[in-house]
């Protein structure tokens, strides 16, 4: 490597050391062409937030590789449909590149249909559907005109933006479905927008909302059905959970079904609690709040005695997160504030000014902040922090195992559920066994020779 | 789960539904990591290069690098001309590596980016490369990509001085590290020199160092890749896979080529050595005759627990033709052989097989999908099933045991240290598969049944 920290010049503003000042970190911007960014693009944002929809079917129009890339990779549970873990794609070809894909992707709506009935078919336009010129809004009118469902356009171009934007265009997608000619009474149940059921966590939070005595109309996405989301207009507040991709849908949802939101956070104990009490005091029902305080208390004295556990372990050591958005981050660090760990280094794909904002008021002075990180970057800080462990997703994980680092999945690939109070067990758990496992020995053994 | 799949077949000619290919540019990425110092570099959206990169470490289990030139709106209308300038530029100066191998994608070929003309005006550093080779995603499938970019290598890099270097040059088909290995051991026993293009075992399969390198140790030299060109013959392995590449060569550089299927089985494996004894006139050593002897002793102790089993096998034209013939010689019926990957030629050496071993009432085909394998086998059920990771959610639906063989595995670790290739390769096989078929005998049968001697 030339350069001894491996950043590029253009990159020098998206990294920062928290002491500096000044306007802040460069973020929310494109990719520099060149780099090894760790980002994906506009169709994958929308398809990760469309995706846990379990009874839809998401039918990618475009060359077979966005499809092949999306099956059944989010590891989003289901409490029945199976239909989403399927891939379908028109797998376009080069005579569709020529002549227009309209013709294909009609014919693909009438194969889905002749054999089956589903409720709504997301039809994402991949990067050359616009170039090539098809019109696919007027394939999902005449589709929706000839089989009363709704098929509902989702033009997610690669170029057209980042991963954010195509967080925007699920939202938009949602507020198209769900969006009912005449506005209905409300209930007093909530929706819980950005949780998408990962290891079952919206289950674990749906639980925790009983028990306090609130119920819960729509999950949005996870485990989410078709005729469940409909009802989401019904409810009296949002929950936003994943506020990166879904507070642009909250605020859509209180301008149009003026339902409130606020945002929540389950990762944590301190996070879970405080989430917890909020939706309380939102809802205002003083039994619910009652509720909420003694389960608080019950599950704080069942689960803190068992963190201390793992605290002895865990206290003192340093630990590096690079995760998609800035919400997660932030609830990450305060959680190694809660194992006694200290957060070195973090970086988000996605994170906003506000974020980094409070990222950079949580973490010590000497911490490293960046913005849509590379490999060389992370690798650098990472040794250069002395990062005992590495919280990320999926491409980070044999980065972290090649430094000899420690790992934690929190993204799509994690193992076990990491919400809630259970979750924080289990997320205890996993870095305790990845930071303490044997493996590092007979490794150092090896080094050592 | 999979209850969506109905049992019976339906007219379907636009849909793909759960597909066994993915687009070119991954396949051309994973070439071009096989080369020393490389970075592969994907010249369309950003979501390409991060989808090719997540789908490689799911498989190898290990950083797979490549750049993306990262368009944007502008990009789109105006061209990635200056996308792909600044890329160059940014590439050399922070990554440093010796070459830089560009692939397209479907939003860079529909657009018409002109790549040869944008490297030329390209300010590349004295004594770097810059190559590219063009993967429209709409064509083909990865294979189709990974033989494009060992093509754009040979274009861009090989030459004949004049002077032959009594090498024999290597197209090893789209194979694991692990295979890869293999091969060059059993050409090092021949006493074969050889340039192996791609090589990515060194790479895919570096080892644990406590240090994280871009480049790692393995992967063919710039430097034998302009060689290839003085080789006196080149060997296609795969030969849906790798005539191409070897058709390259031997256009640009009058360097004669033989091609061959891959070495998986008995049959593939003595004809992959007998081309070598041709070629280098040495001897088979003992070392080889004696795994031979070994494979031939496996097959036999064990041949009652395979005779007619039926099996499945999806995946890569030329893994799924491979274990077809392994499958053959162990006396089980290949009875659905599917490949994602368009073209007639894979139907053909099929139907070929079957006639050689004298087995009939078996199905080939080309531009399947896995959702269609799975209604065949919803009529007509299999014992066994042999492909990818994906066929795993088939498995659980119809109570099948899957051996796992072919890309991409995504849900288990060791495998692509291991050869499917050669004779050992077979050994390794012939053990998966009677470990999947006598486990399932284990689980299935009555207590009294239950056999400690098998």
């Amino acid at each position: 490597m030339k350069n001894d920290a491996a950043i590029l010049p253009e990159r020098a503003q998206s990294i920062r050391f928290s002491e500096c000042s000044g306007d802040g970190i460069k973020c929310e911007s494109a990719s520099v062409s060149g780099a090894v960014s760790q980002r994906a693009c506009v169709y994958c944002g929308a398809r990760v937030v469309l995706n846990p929809i379990t009874d839809a079917f998401h039918l990618v129009h475009g060359p077979i590789g966005c499809a092949s890339y999306t099956w059944d990779i989010r590891g989003s549970l289901s409490s029945g449909e199976e239909g989403y873990r399927n891939s379908y794609s028109t797998d376009l070809r080069e005579t569709d590149v020529i002549f227009g894909g309209e013709k294909k992707l009609v014919a693909a709506i009438d194969e889905i249909m002749a054999s089956h009935a589903p409720k709504v078919i997301f039809i994402y336009a991949t990067c050359i559907v616009g170039v090539i010129g098809d019109d696919i809004d007027a394939v999902c009118r005449n589709a929706e005109a000839k089989y009363g469902i709704r098929v509902i356009a989702v033009k997610s171009p690669g170029f057209s933006g980042t991963k954010k934007t195509g967080y925007k265009m699920a939202c938009n997608a949602i507020m198209s479905l769900v969006t009912p000619d005449v506005l209905p009474e409300k209930t007093c149940g909530v929706n819980i927008l950005g949780d998408f059921n990962l290891a079952g966590e919206m289950w674990i939070i749906k639980n925790y909302l009983r028990r306090i005595g609130v119920e819960v109309v729509a999950n949005i996405t996870g485990d989410a059905k078709v005729e469940d989301l409909k009802q989401a207009p019904t409810a009296q507040l949002n929950l936003v959970q994943c506020a990166g991709s879904m507070t642009y849908l909250a605020k859509q949802m209180e301008e149009a079904f003026s339902i409130p939101f606020i945002k929540v956070s389950f990762f944590g104990v301190t996070d879970t609690s405080d989430s917890l009490m909020r939706i309380a005091y939102a809802v205002g029902d003083k039994d619910v709040i009652k509720r909420a305080k003694a389960f608080i208390e019950e599950e704080k004295n069942r689960v803190i005695p068992l963190l201390n556990k793992y605290r002895k372990n865990l206290e003192g050591k340093k630990a590096a997160i690079y995760v998609g958005g800035g919400f997660k981050a932030i609830s990450l660090i305060r959680q190694f504030h809660e194992f006694g760990m200290n957060t070195v280094m973090v970086g988000t794909q996605t994170g906003s000014k506000d974020d980094y904002e409070v990222i950079s008021h949580l973490v010590d002075e000497d911490a490293v902040i960046l913005d849509d990180a590379n490999p060389a970057e992370l690798e650098a800080f990472m040794k250069e922090m002395g990062a005992d462990i590495l919280v990320g997703g999926v491409k980070e994980r044999p980065l972290a195992y090649k430094l000899g680092v420690a790992f934690c999945d929190h993204n799509h690939e994690r193992k076990h559920p990491l919400a809630g109070y259970e979750g924080t067990l289990n997320f205890a758990s996993e870095i305790n066994l990845s930071m303490n496992s044997p493996v590092w020995e007979i490794i150092g053994g090896i080094n050592n020779v | 789960m999979l209850e969506l799949t109905p049992k019976k077949l339906s007219d379907r000619s636009t849909l793909r539904i759960n597909p066994i290919k993915t687009c070119q540019p991954v396949g051309a990425m994973y070439a071009a990591l096989g080369v020393h110092q490389c970075m592969p570099h994907s010249h369309g959206s950003q979501g390409c290069c991060s989808f090719h990169r997540m789908f490689l470490t799911r498989h190898f289990k290990d950083p797979a690098i490549a750049s993306s030139s990262s368009f944007t709106e502008g990009a789109s209308v105006f061209g990635g001309g200056s996308n792909l300038k600044t890329a160059i530029k940014n590439i050399f100066d922070i990554y440093d590596p010796e070459i830089i191998a560009v692939h397209t994608t479907c939003l860079s070929e529909t657009i018409g980016d002109d790549l040869s003309g944008y490297i030329q005006d390209a300010k590349v550093p004295e004594g770097k490369l810059v190559v590219h080779t063009n993967t429209p995603s709409y064509v083909g499938s990865h294979i189709t990509g990974y033989y494009n970019m060992i093509s754009g290598f040979i274009k861009y890099l090989s030459e004949s001085t004049g002077e032959k270097n009594g090498k024999l040059a290597l197209f090893p088909g789209f194979v694991n590290p692990g295979d890869m290995r293999e091969m060059k051991r059993l050409m090092k026993l021949m006493g074969t020199e050889f340039i192996m293009l791609p090589d990515t075992s060194g790479v895919l399969d570096a080892p644990m160092t406590g240090n994280y390198t871009m480049y790692p140790k393995g992967g063919t030299t710039i430097a034998d890749i302009r060689d290839l060109g003085n080789c006196e013959m080149s060997l296609g392995l795969g030969e849906l896979t790798s005539e191409f590449a070897a058709d390259t060569l031997e256009k640009k550089c009058k360097v004669p080529y033989k091609t061959l299927p891959l070495p998986i089985g008995v049959e593939n494996t003595d004809a992959f050595i007998m081309a070598l004894n041709q070629f280098s006139k040495n001897e088979v050593p003992y070392e080889i005759e004696e795994e031979r002897g070994q494979l031939m002793d496996i097959l036999l102790d064990s041949h009652q627990y395979t005779h007619n089993k039926t099996v499945a096998i999806f995946g890569d034209p030329d893994t799924v033709l491979g274990m077809a013939q392994i499958v053959l010689e162990m006396g089980m019926i290949p009875k659905y052989m599917v490949t994602g990957t368009p073209g007639a030629a894979f139907d053909r050496k099929a139907a070929a097989l079957l006639e050689k071993f004298g087995v009939e009432g078996c199905t080939a085909k080309q531009a399947g999908d896995l959702f269609e394998l799975h209604q065949w086998i919803k009529n007509d059920p299999v014992d066994l099933l042999i492909g990818g990771t994906h066929g795993k959610q088939v498995a659980r639906a119809e109570d099948i045991p899957l051996v796992r063989v072919g890309f991409p595995i995504i849900d288990r670790y060791v495998h692509s240290y291991m050869p499917i290739v050669g004779y050992k390769g077979a050994i390794r096989l012939a053990e998966l598969i009677l470990n999947a078929l006598m486990d399932r005998q284990d689980r299935d049968c009555e207590d009294e049944d239950l056999e400690m001697v098998m």
